[in-house]
């Protein structure tokens, strides 16, 4: 895509987050639509173009009242949300549509109208992998890091210190889910999941949603708010088992996904103020901060336990406080994206004052597929 | 509570005959020579449908894994190993690993490793992994 030809025009979370058993998934869609909605300034019958992951676009079309020129349904998991980005772009780049809709909502923790976690016995997954007795993503999103552990040396205590500093981020924000300082020997002491992940380690299960309206740079300048705009894009797959990943210490779709969206900005690493890497788990930012070359691999834990990406350090890193802290339902990509969007807004609770540029990097499934997108706030 | 097994497809019947027979059987590429897994009916490096089967050693490394200390309800109620296996031959496969104790000091990464099949259904044996003897 040319780069700055799309902006971000609407956007907004669910009116709560954390604990929800009163609204249903597609509800928790809605509520952040129409909070999307309002931000921009906009009614459904506004809106031509939708994309969702979870329930189908076509669900989300008929329940807002929307009749869309443009549907994209893409679900790779918790970075669709970046994948439906990129694609929106390229829409209405090329005049399918004008102004896009793209919602997300999970009930993760109430399951209230939420489908169950299963996989067929027929399939890949059902056959080579659910045997073994993994249950879900901390059972399998953590496979490789063992692997990685011991090519680069590090220790349990490094993967703890990526979520002490992201509770320090949380901190900051009034939303976050888990706010309370934590010391590596907390998160150390803190229950066995899957060994070496304890719990503090693993993101937290909640309730919310997030929305996104996008639309052309051109018109971006007569909405109510400051237009975010799409600097690059990239998405790439791998593999839905995670025990066929090529690289036990890298995600070779995090290092495409990251590749065609920075090659496609034109910027250099040096020129990103805010970073927002999807963390599932503690291992995601080391994976991340190597794959999408902000340093060398093998060298993300010196990098982090240096205070790099802390408060104050020179790359600031989810500050939102993360899927570790912050908030996960389950498919975590859009509320990384929404942080990169109150950054560049300058309105969010971390604020980094002067920010230009903010990378949100996800992933889907267990490394299974990744997305990636680049905003400035400079037209 | 039964284990979730494994239903094979066409694609896939040879590797579970062969486990039920005990042979862990891959598939290699006759023209680019390429082995994979898991079974499919083309060479997932070049396309070529020239592929072949073929019976592997058994043999591989711990190459990672996690220690579960939530069991799934069909796993029984022990912390277990959730492992991948680099074979020999090349690929990677998810197993458990049998025959030592699931704790971290037991379980070495790169330790030598021999296949161990174990019966579930007159169908079904599973190919799990113990420590190489010898």
């Amino acid at each position: 895509m040319k780069p700055k030809s799309v902006a971000v025009v609407g956007a907004a979370e669910t009116t709560r987050l954390g604990k929800i058993p009163d609204v249903s998934v597609i509800g928790l869609h809605a509520d952040a639509a129409l909070n999307a909605m309002k931000d921009a300034g906009l009614k459904p019958s506004d809106i031509d173009g939708v994309a969702t992951a979870g329930v189908s676009p076509v669900e989300l079309a008929h329940y807002l009242g929307i009749t869309p020129t443009y549907a994209d349904g893409t679900s790779v998991g918790g970075c669709s949300f970046m994948l439906h980005v990129r694609h929106a772009a390229a829409a209405i780049n090329e005049g399918l549509c004008k102004t896009v809709l793209i919602t997300h909502g999970e009930s993760g923790r109430s399951r209230v109208g939420a489908g169950g976690f299963g996989r067929a016995p027929s399939s890949l997954m059902g056959q080579f992998e659910m045997p073994y007795g993994v249950t879900s993503p901390p059972t399998m999103f953590t496979i490789p890091v063992l692997r990685y552990m011991k090519t680069y040396g590090v220790t349990e205590a490094d993967l703890a210190n990526v979520a002490v500093i992201q509770r320090e981020w949380a901190a900051k924000n009034p939303r976050a889910s888990f706010k309370d300082p934590i010391t590596v020997d907390d998160v150390l002491n803190s229950p066995m999941i899957a060994w070496p992940f304890r719990m503090l380690m693993c993101c937290l299960v909640t309730d919310g949603g997030g929305a996104l309206i996008l639309t052309s740079a051109e018109r971006a300048k007569d909405f109510p708010q400051k237009p975010v705009y799409i600097l690059g894009t990239g998405e790439s797959v791998e593999t839905p088992m995670v025990s066929q990943m090529e690289d036990f210490t890298s995600s070779k779709a995090f290092r495409v996904s990251g590749k065609k969206a920075f090659d496609e900005s034109g910027i250099k690493h040096a020129d990103v103020d805010h970073l927002m890497i999807y963390d599932a788990f503690a291992h995601l930012p080391l994976y991340g901060l190597e794959d999408l070359g902000f340093v060398k691999p093998g060298e993300a834990k010196d990098f982090i336990n240096e205070r790099n990406t802390a408060i104050g350090g020179k790359l600031p890193l989810n500050t939102n406080g993360g899927g570790l802290s912050y908030m996960h339902s389950g498919m975590y990509g859009m509320y990384a994206l929404q942080e990169s969007v109150r950054q560049m807004r300058g309105t969010a609770a971390a604020q980094i004052e002067g920010a230009k540029i903010s990378v949100s990097h996800g992933v889907g499934g267990m490394f299974a597929a990744s997305g990636t997108v680049i905003f400035t706030n400079e037209g | 509570m039964a284990r979730m097994l494994p239903e094979p497809t066409p694609e896939t019947r040879h590797f579970w005959e062969g486990c039920r027979d005990g042979e862990l059987r891959l598939q290699r590429c006759t023209e680019c020579k390429h082995s994979y897994f898991p079974p499919r009916a083309f060479c997932p490096k070049c396309a070529s449908r020239e592929v072949e089967i073929y019976k592997a050693s058994g043999k591989g490394i711990l190459y990672s894994y996690v220690i579960n200390h939530r069991p799934r309800p069909d796993m029984g109620t022990e912390p277990y190993a959730i492992a991948v296996v680099q074979l020999d031959e090349g690929p990677r496969m998810m197993t458990n690993i049998v025959g030592c104790p699931q704790t971290p000091e037991a379980l070495v990464l790169d330790m030598p490793m021999q296949v161990h099949f174990a019966k579930q259904t007159d169908d079904i044996s599973l190919p799990l992994f113990e420590p190489a003897k010898g």
